[in-house]
């Protein structure tokens, strides 16, 4: 069970400058557990102490963003790539207005 | 890691033309270059997913493919630019959060003079916000700065 995960440049102070690294998981937070035992600090940039997915990243399993595909739950099979991006987004107004706002 | 940001004015010019095009909602999007060149050399307007006036975010599936185009191509994000439509080109403390990509240079365009477009561009590195000048240049091969002459032929 190996699947490979590609780290992007702000993230690879966690991996030694690694670009990609190998970790096991049946789905994704069973990976993410898995690589924050070999890459410590990795898995709290990507979620949230409420256990969620960070809004700062995307996250996708093969091409697919797994928001699409339940989130943590996102299962995984032998050989998938998993790749972590920085979400980019932003606005002229501050985050508290801009969610408040969005609703 | 440079101060200032040296660009094609043909480029910048594409950039302006896709902020004004949006106006007034916020427009978005890359200039890739070779990695570590720190030469924005191929502009990608992106979609807006939020199609707003005061938000922006890159779609996640046209992110994910114009990166691992860059990827393939040995590229990365030279320069991620947004337009502010009702305020100043500095970034907002949202786009200080979200800012995740250390070598890029953060270009902001705001359209909210009709006639003038004000053009600024931002290191962002863990929260810090460090402005930089813009040199706009006719081309890499026949710059007008010394400094942005090159005689290396690359293809
Ligand atoms: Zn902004």
């Amino acid at each position: 069970m190996a699947i490979d995960v590609r780290i992007p440049t702000i993230l690879r102070s966690f991996t030694g400058g690694a670009k990609a690294v190998s970790g096991a998981g049946d789905t994704l937070a069973d990976l993410l557990t898995d690589l924050d035992g070999k890459h410590p600090g990795l898995r709290g940039r990507l979620i949230t102490p409420e256990g969620g997915l960070h809004r700062f990243v995307n996250i996708y399993v093969n091409d697919e963003d797994v928001r699409f595909l339940g989130s943590l739950d996102a299962k995984l099979n032998d050989g998938d790539t998993v790749t972590i991006l920085p979400a980019v987004a932003g606005g002229a107004l501050g985050l508290t207005v801009a969610h408040a706002l969005r609703g | 890691m440079t101060t200032a940001l040296t660009i094609e004015q043909a480029i910048l010019d594409a950039i302006v033309a896709h902020a004004r095009r949006d106006h007034p909602d916020e427009a978005c999007g890359v200039v890739a270059g070779p990695v570590g060149s720190d030469r924005p050399m191929r502009h990608i307007p992106m979609d807006n997913a939020e199609r707003s006036t005061t938000f922006y975010r890159f779609d996640s599936k046209e992110q994910f493919r114009v990166w691992a185009e860059m990827d393939d191509r040995d590229e990365e994000p030279v320069v991620i630019y947004h337009s502010h439509t009702a305020t100043e080109a500095y970034p907002s403390r949202t786009d200080i959060s979200y800012a995740g990509e250390p070598n890029a240079h953060y270009l902001l365009v705001s359209t909210r003079e009709p006639e003038q477009t004000e053009i600024r561009s931002f290191r962002i590195l863990d929260g810090v916000v460090t402005e930089e000048p813009v040199n706009a240049v006719q081309s890499y091969m026949f710059g007008q700065s010394p400094s942005a002459v090159d005689y290396e032929c690359r293809s």
